[in-house]
């Protein structure tokens, strides 16, 4: 039991959340911006990007980014934008500042185009670095203070024997230390009903899961997509139905405390279920989760300062903000891309771990990596995005975006 | 000899632990049968004679129909296994998944 009681130094956020990061985010607010957040960025590494691509605003992506902004691992923001669209890098700026984090924004146009907006942008992160290692207070974490988000992707049918019932057994170990643990693609959950209800802690969370499996069986029937792939039924799984029983093993054996939306945190310690479909609107905005990234950002928005990633077949994404730790449960794919791979889940198949024993390896894992080691994909420079338009009917931002 | 997990007693399928040729192989902690085609890791082969329209079990859950008959040995995937949902997997290739209703040119 000893990896739940460790301890590491984290940064201190003024409402009281802790970061296994100090960094600084370039958020750009049009497609127009996309090159010169990047060039600001290149050779920073403790800099990172994400950006909105659209010129007309979404109230959902705006949510989004500003709750990555806000992130416990994030210590400074520059917003970048051109100059004509919607989104306004000074109203995120100012939102970030009221967080108690320094933020600063320009638009390119007013700077006189690239050259001279990445030589500002880099002035900039230069100043937003100094001073948040000046003032960050580093304070104790440990296991509790931890939200760990998880998603599977380019599953196959060792996922649901391996991968994710390690990460489940984890889970439990996360819920019973007093942390926080996120899991999603609810459309993943397609004929399941019965056994999403019967894990909720209380009458009203089952009514909003059963709420959350109806939306997500109707969405999916609306758009004529349900969330398998080529790749999945060439690993080997076969329907919806058999991935959905595979990824659900993911969420472990705790009640489920609620339904969290994209931009939320979890309000309390325990198992959260967050909801990503788009909820009823006039406009349809195409399938749930059109990428792995997508449902990588969801989870990072709920504050997990570390998240995790299933797959059989492998894959080789990464993520901005929050540490990714990729495991897989099928040993010919650990073996054929071992660079991008943290964590072997296939030796609970050939008898050489128990869960038990896996879920304790992968915790020491989290704990190092909360610690300041870096991850696979992190230390190989992946640092995925996807910032899309969405309509979720919604709390307000100050309810719904942690300060 | 290769090794097929049943995950739970009412199974009527079992998950292939690694590539096996039309072989026998064990089925762990239920004894062993003999494949009647080679079957990829992941991929899974029936455990019981499943009728046509009988329900695909594993997990101990209803994962699907089978389209046709299918017996003990059997690989059991697109070819005939249906999902309840998912009208559009009727259309996806056998081997590689590939969707077959997509317009290309």
């Amino acid at each position: 039991m000893g990896s739940d009681s460790q301890t590491w130094l984290g940064y201190l956020r003024q409402d009281g959340r802790k970061g296994i990061r100090n960094l600084i985010l370039v958020v750009y607010t049009v497609e127009c911006a996309h090159f010169v957040a990047h060039a600001i960025t290149q050779g920073e590494p403790d800099t990172h990007v994400i950006g909105f691509s659209g010129c007309y605003d979404n109230q959902y992506a705006i949510r989004l980014m500003l709750s990555l902004a806000r992130h416990p691992n994030v210590g400074a923001v520059l917003a970048v934008g051109l100059g004509c669209e919607y989104t306004q890098p000074s109203r995120i700026a100012e939102v970030v500042r009221a967080s108690g984090r320094p933020a600063e924004s320009f638009f390119i146009q007013d700077e006189g185009g690239t050259t001279k907006s990445i030589a500002k942008g880099k002035a900039t992160v230069q100043r937003l670095r100094a001073q948040i290692n000046a003032e960050t207070e580093r304070v104790p974490m440990s296991v509790a203070d931890l939200t760990i988000g998880c998603e599977c992707g380019g599953s196959d049918g060792t996922s649901g024997l391996a991968g994710n019932p390690v990460v489940g057994t984890l889970f439990d170990r996360l819920v019973d230390a007093g942390g926080q643990a996120v899991f999603e693609e609810i459309v993943e959950m397609i004929g399941l009903k019965e056994i999403l209800l019967s894990r909720a802690s209380d009458a009203e969370t089952r009514k909003e899961l059963s709420n959350a499996y109806d939306k997500a069986v109707a969405y999916c029937q609306s758009v004529r997509q349900y969330s398998a792939s080529p790749g999945n039924f060439a690993g080997g799984l076969t329907t919806i139905e058999e991935k959905s029983m595979g990824a659900f093993a993911k969420s472990g054996s705790r009640p489920i405390q609620g339904v969290i939306r994209v931009a939320q945190s979890p309000p309390r310690p325990g198992l959260w279920l967050m909801d990503s479909v788009p909820d009823p609107h006039f406009m349809q905005f195409g399938y749930t989760n059109p990428n792995d990234t997508e449902g990588l950002m969801d989870l990072i928005s709920s504050g997990a300062q570390v998240i995790l990633f299933v797959t059989g077949r492998g894959s080789v994404i990464g993520s901005p903000i929050a540490p990714l730790i990729k495991i897989t449960g099928n040993a010919q794919t650990y073996r054929r891309m071992q660079e991008d791979m943290d964590f072997d889940a296939s030796r609970v198949l050939d008898g050489g771990l128990t869960l038990a024993e896996a879920a304790e390896e992968l915790l020491e894992l989290i704990v190092s990596v909360a610690g300041g080691q870096q991850s696979k994909p992190e230390s190989l420079g992946h640092r995925e995005y996807f910032v899309m338009y969405k309509h979720q009917n919604a709390p307000s931002l100050q309810v719904g975006c942690r300060a | 000899m290769k090794t097929c997990f049943q995950v739970h007693p009412s199974d009527n399928v079992a998950t292939l632990l690694g590539d096996a040729a039309a072989e026998t192989v064990l089925v762990l902690g239920a004894g062993e049968l003999t494949l009647v085609e080679p079957i990829k890791i992941g991929h899974k082969t029936a455990i019981r004679n499943i009728g046509e329209g009988d329900p695909i079990i594993k997990y101990g859950v209803r994962i699907g129909r089978a389209t046709q008959p299918i017996c003990v040995g059997d690989w059991v995937h697109l070819h005939n296994c249906a999902s309840d949902y998912d009208e559009r997997s009727g259309t996806l290739d056998g081997e590689t998944g590939a969707s077959g209703d997509m317009n290309y040119g």
